[in-house]
């Protein structure tokens, strides 16, 4: 119960952090990926600002529990150069740049009650879901 | 003509700053209850793909979004929110993000923050590379707009 009250808390903040650096507007974010031409730097600094703290919080933990370094998302044993990691990441950077949403912003977007919201929501998971069929059947 | 000039109007890096360390923390204390990474494509798309970790993957989703709305309730005025009116472009957008980031294991939270926190290779080839298409999409648009 502590756990999942912690997630909650864990999201809200997340959500928060990005309605307050305004990553959940499409256009601040195609701004910044607007390096050749009238550029908004403000994203680096929301990333830089979240490593710098996440970054020895993560080195910190991972000290205190090594034995849980197994269960992190992605496995660190996967070699580098990896075509589907290439792959994906080049697709996603298309579709952001292309809108501006990535996941997160568009998640915690829905707040503001935009339809656009849903209508990129429901996309992206239709994007997931083809996906990991492809994934799955190969 | 390719040129860089900072966009000094809407530049905001105080809030930026403040933003991006509420991230920080929030990834550090969802690592702390759950030993994951808080990549959201990752939680999103298992939330609906797979039964593993439901509950917890459920709440961090609520939160996401309430945490948004309590804190648009308290200040009481409209976030500015900016998006392209054309359809079939949000749809085209929205499926190359799903498709892409379920392809590649991760987005700006997975790769770009948690990853790159735990100084992972993979992710810090992957945000390079969302990165530079990103750009690179942005840059041929506004060209095509403009010629």
């Amino acid at each position: 119960m502590r756990n999942l009250t912690l997630v909650f808390i864990s999201g809200s903040i997340f959500g928060l952090g990005l309605v307050i650096s305004e990553m959940t507007n499409p256009e601040k974010v195609r701004s910044f990926l607007r390096v050749f031409g009238n550029w908004d730097p403000s994203l680096l600094f929301v990333m830089f600002s979240a490593i710098f703290v996440s970054a020895p919080m993560f080195w910190i933990l991972k000290k205190r529990r090594p034995q849980k370094q197994a269960s992190l998302g992605i496995n660190s044993n996967q070699k580098v150069l990896d075509g589907q990691l290439v792959m994906g990441a080049g697709l996603f950077g298309i579709g952001w740049g292309l809108v501006g949403f990535c996941p997160g912003p568009a998640v915690s977007s829905l707040s503001f009650g935009h339809v656009t919201s849903i209508i990129f929501m429901v996309a992206m998971i239709a994007g997931f879901t083809l996906s990991d069929y492809l994934k799955s059947s190969r | 003509m390719i040129s860089t000039n900072i966009d000094y109007l809407n530049f905001s890096p105080a809030n930026a700053t403040l933003g991006g360390v509420l991230i920080g923390i929030a990834v550090s204390l969802f690592f702390f209850t759950t030993s994951r990474n808080a990549g959201i494509s990752g939680i999103l798309s298992d939330l609906i793909l797979s039964k593993a970790a439901r509950i917890q993957n459920f709440l961090f989703i609520l939160g996401l979004v309430l945490g948004p709305l309590v804190y648009t309730a308290i200040i009481a005025e409209p976030m500015k929110y900016v998006i392209t009116p054309s359809f079939s472009l949000i749809v085209l957008g929205g499926f190359l993000v799903g498709f892409g980031t379920k392809l590649g294991n991760g987005c700006t939270s997975g790769h770009g923050v948690c990853g790159i926190s735990r100084f992972s290779i993979r992710s810090i080839l992957a945000t390079c590379v969302f990165l530079a298409a990103g750009t690179l999409t942005v840059t041929l648009m506004d060209w095509f707009v403009h010629a």
